[in-house]
């Protein structure tokens, strides 16, 4: 809590409907956010149930300066995840993160399945658990509509909510944030579903007096100035991440037909430059983000004779671009769009949905499964097939849709093509083919993505190749991304936010905290991160990597297994060597 | 004396920093309850942002007119000033303006008014909110 050594955690019960709320000041050492979280997690999962058991929690935090500094927007949901069986972690911007400070609570934790289709409204400190039936079964866009109209607190709530896909437990299912943000990716939407919860509204009316007026609002302006008036966040105002696409397809980085090429030769058509000029209509923010980072792309279509148009308005982002365009070999950004707003709707995760039905298209082509499975021609290129797929894999049409819905690694072991399931640890691939950082990063990161430690940029920031100094980078970058996200700053203003400004930051509404005692946070969540994933049976030296890694060059060229395979036991090795001082934190 | 005006709604992001700060600077307050501009949305997020502020009306101003102890009084250039100390929270200015840009504070029981300071202006990222010289 603002001005206060203390976490207020509200604790929900969905099988008896049992609400508690507790201030625990013994979380503080967490400082807020995932580390919180990881620390709630610890203490309420059960390893020995599977993912998708009622017991299982969901757990959502914010930090301590939430919604009070800019870009201090994210929230942070942790929860095992359905489609690793392991540490699943998803952050969301959107409103969520302010409305949860105005209600007053740092995290909430969600545990039991509810009897019948429910969502929860939190308003305080009235918590209820409500009929959901007439709205199951409605896409993302369309139950948020009802609950807006049906709900009160407009302006000052945050709708979260999931698609069919969630309610079918898809295993890589997201939650829609507020019409525009989610938490995409390791299957929360799945969690959610299986605890029957179709959506959580969350409405806050706390106010809070700041305590020296002056002194925050001073580091306030003085952060808002570097956000505005330098060039830290232009790139992600600008174009946005899409500027991406033909940065890493002049690398020889971007994965294309399911990662066969590493470049994709149509690149230009669907780069930032061509989303802006055919698609580009708007740009939203977060709460208290004067970035705007949010692009939105609006197409029409045709649906009937006599000139009847409908229009399409969706967000558009690098990962979208190259998970539904380049690894789909799609060329045409109104195609991308559409693509967008199947996953949109459905409420899955776009990473994960385009890495499928990459995987599926070459399994097809290679007759590891038939047209009798897939239902549909599916071809690189052929948005329509590809639309019709992702209603499909929603909707889990046929055993292997079902199968598919569990993610490409299960289907890679079912059906066989294991060594072109573009996954790591069970997560779909992200989109950089950049080399030894990026690939040892998803395999050591706490939650295989691309966020846990920016192997990318390791490898795009090194000349020459070193082991020891890129492990170092990925292990340095890993725990300093526990400190930032324990306060849910947005990543993008990673740069901006250093230590220093941090330190300020929460000096100024009275969280006297130093340099050591902020590395001493990000190690004590680090090592709890790697106790959880121990107690879940994870080991980064049993994850067995799909040949396509090594097969398709990065922009360093062929990758060697044995290579990775050093990188990896030293990575452990570091991690021992953590875990061991932790006692000591 | 210059008044706000919301000119160029189209171009809001919705990242309410003019809420943040016109609650901070005039309310020393973190919510953006306390603020006396609210953006709002029509229909969701994919809808179109609107600013909910004083219209600096000039002549005859409404919520002046019906307040019973001169609290309100008419500001140079346009909108009203608040002398809190003679305010006895009636609410009558609340329902008074047709705009529904008075807000009244359960807390201090005294309404929120907006006056014309500029601070969201400053804050606002994309020029939508402007001070003015009275139009």
């Amino acid at each position: 809590m603002l001005y206060e050594n203390v976490i207020n955690v509200l604790y929900i019960d969905l099988a008896t409907s049992r609400i508690e709320i507790k201030r625990r000041s013994d979380l503080f050492e967490f400082l807020g956010g995932v580390g919180v979280a990881t620390k709630l997690l610890e203490e309420t999962m059960r390893p020995e149930l599977p993912p998708l058991a009622p017991e299982q929690p969901i757990v959502l935090a914010i930090g301590s300066i939430s919604g009070i500094y800019p870009l201090v927007t994210k929230t942070v949901a942790m929860f095992i995840s359905p489609l690793t069986g392991e540490l699943g972690e998803s952050y969301a911007g959107g409103r969520l993160a302010l409305t949860l400070s105005m209600v007053g609570y740092d995290a909430v934790v969600i545990q039991g399945h509810a009897p019948r289709p429910s969502y929860i409204t939190i308003n305080g400190e009235n918590i209820e658990i409500k009929d959901a039936r007439a709205i199951w079964g409605m896409d993302s866009d369309t139950v948020g509509q009802f609950i807006r109209d049906h709900e009160s607190g407009s302006g000052k709530r945050s709708i979260i909510r999931i698609g069919p896909a969630g309610e079918k437990k898809v295993h890589f299912a997201s939650v829609c944030v507020d019409t525009y943000r989610h938490f995409g990716r390791l299957g929360l939407g799945a969690v959610m579903g299986s605890k029957n919860v179709k959506a959580i509204v969350v409405t806050g009316d706390k106010t809070t007096k700041i305590q020296s007026p002056k002194d925050y609002f001073r580091v306030y302006q003085s952060i808002f100035k570097s956000v505005t008036e330098t060039d830290l966040m232009s790139k992600y105002h600008d174009l946005g991440t899409p500027i991406n696409v033909e940065a890493i397809n002049e690398l020889g980085a971007l994965p294309t037909k399911n990662l066969t090429e590493n470049r994709f030769d149509r690149a230009d058509q669907i780069s930032g430059e061509a989303f802006v000029k055919n698609n580009l209509v708007r740009k939203m923010a977060c709460t208290g983000c004067p970035v705007g980072c949010i692009h939105i792309g609006q197409f029409r279509r045709v649906f009937d004779e006599g000139y009847d148009y409908e229009s399409v308005s969706v967000a558009y982002d690098y990962e979208l671009i190259y998970a539904l365009g380049t690894l789909l070999g799609i060329s045409k950004t109104d195609e991308i769009l559409y693509l967008i707003e199947a996953v949109e709707k459905t409420g899955l995760d776009a990473i994960s949905t385009g890495v499928s039905l990459a995987w599926a298209t070459e399994s097809l082509m290679k007759g590891i499964v038939s047209e009798a499975e897939t239902l549909l021609p599916l071809a690189f290129g052929d948005t329509t097939q590809y639309y019709k797929a992702i209603i499909y894999l929603a909707n889990r049409e046929n055993d292997f849709y079902n199968v598919l819905g569990e993610g490409t690694r299960a289907a890679g072991i079912k059906y066989g093509g294991e060594d072109f399931a573009l996954q790591v640890a069970g997560n779909e691939i992200p989109g950089y083919h950049t080399g030894y950082g990026n690939l040892v990063g998803l395999n050591v990161g706490a939650r295989h993505s691309h966020l846990c430690n920016a192997g990318y940029a390791v490898d795009q920031s090194i000349k020459v190749f070193d082991e020891d100094k890129a492990i170092d980078a990925l292990f340095e970058e890993e725990l300093e991304r526990c400190v930032l996200n324990s306060l849910t700053i947005c990543l993008f203003a990673r740069k901006l936010y250093n230590r220093e400004t941090v330190l300020k930051a929460l000096k100024a509404v009275g969280y006297t905290l130093t340099d050591d005692d902020l590395t001493r946070i990000g190690q004590r969540i680090f090592a709890t991160k790697l106790r959880i994933k121990e107690k879940l049976g994870f080991d980064p030296r049993q994850v067995e990597l799909p040949k396509r890694f090594f097969e398709t060059p990065t922009m360093h060229g062929k990758l060697d297994t044995s290579v990775v395979e050093r990188m990896v036991e030293k990575y452990v090795k570091k991690c021992s060597i953590l875990l061991k001082e932790s006692v000591k934190l | 004396m210059k008044v706000l005006k919301a000119m160029q709604m189209n171009r809001c992001i919705g990242c309410l920093s003019c809420m943040i700060t016109c609650a901070s600077v005039n309310q020393q307050d973190h919510s953006i309850l306390k603020s006396a501009i609210r953006i709002k949305t029509s229909g969701g997020l994919s809808g179109k942002f609107i600013a909910i502020v004083c219209q600096a009306c000039q002549g005859d101003v409404p919520c002046a007119e019906v307040c019973p102890t001169g609290a309100l009084a008419k500001r140079q250039g346009g909108g009203v000033t608040l002398d809190k100390d003679n305010c006895d929270g009636c609410q009558r200015c609340v329902t008074a303006c047709t705009v529904d840009a008075i807000y009244f504070d359960p807390e201090t029981k005294k309404p929120i008014v907006c006056k014309h300071c500029g601070v969201c202006a400053r804050f606002c990222p994309h020029g939508c909110l402007q001070l003015t010289e009275g139009v």
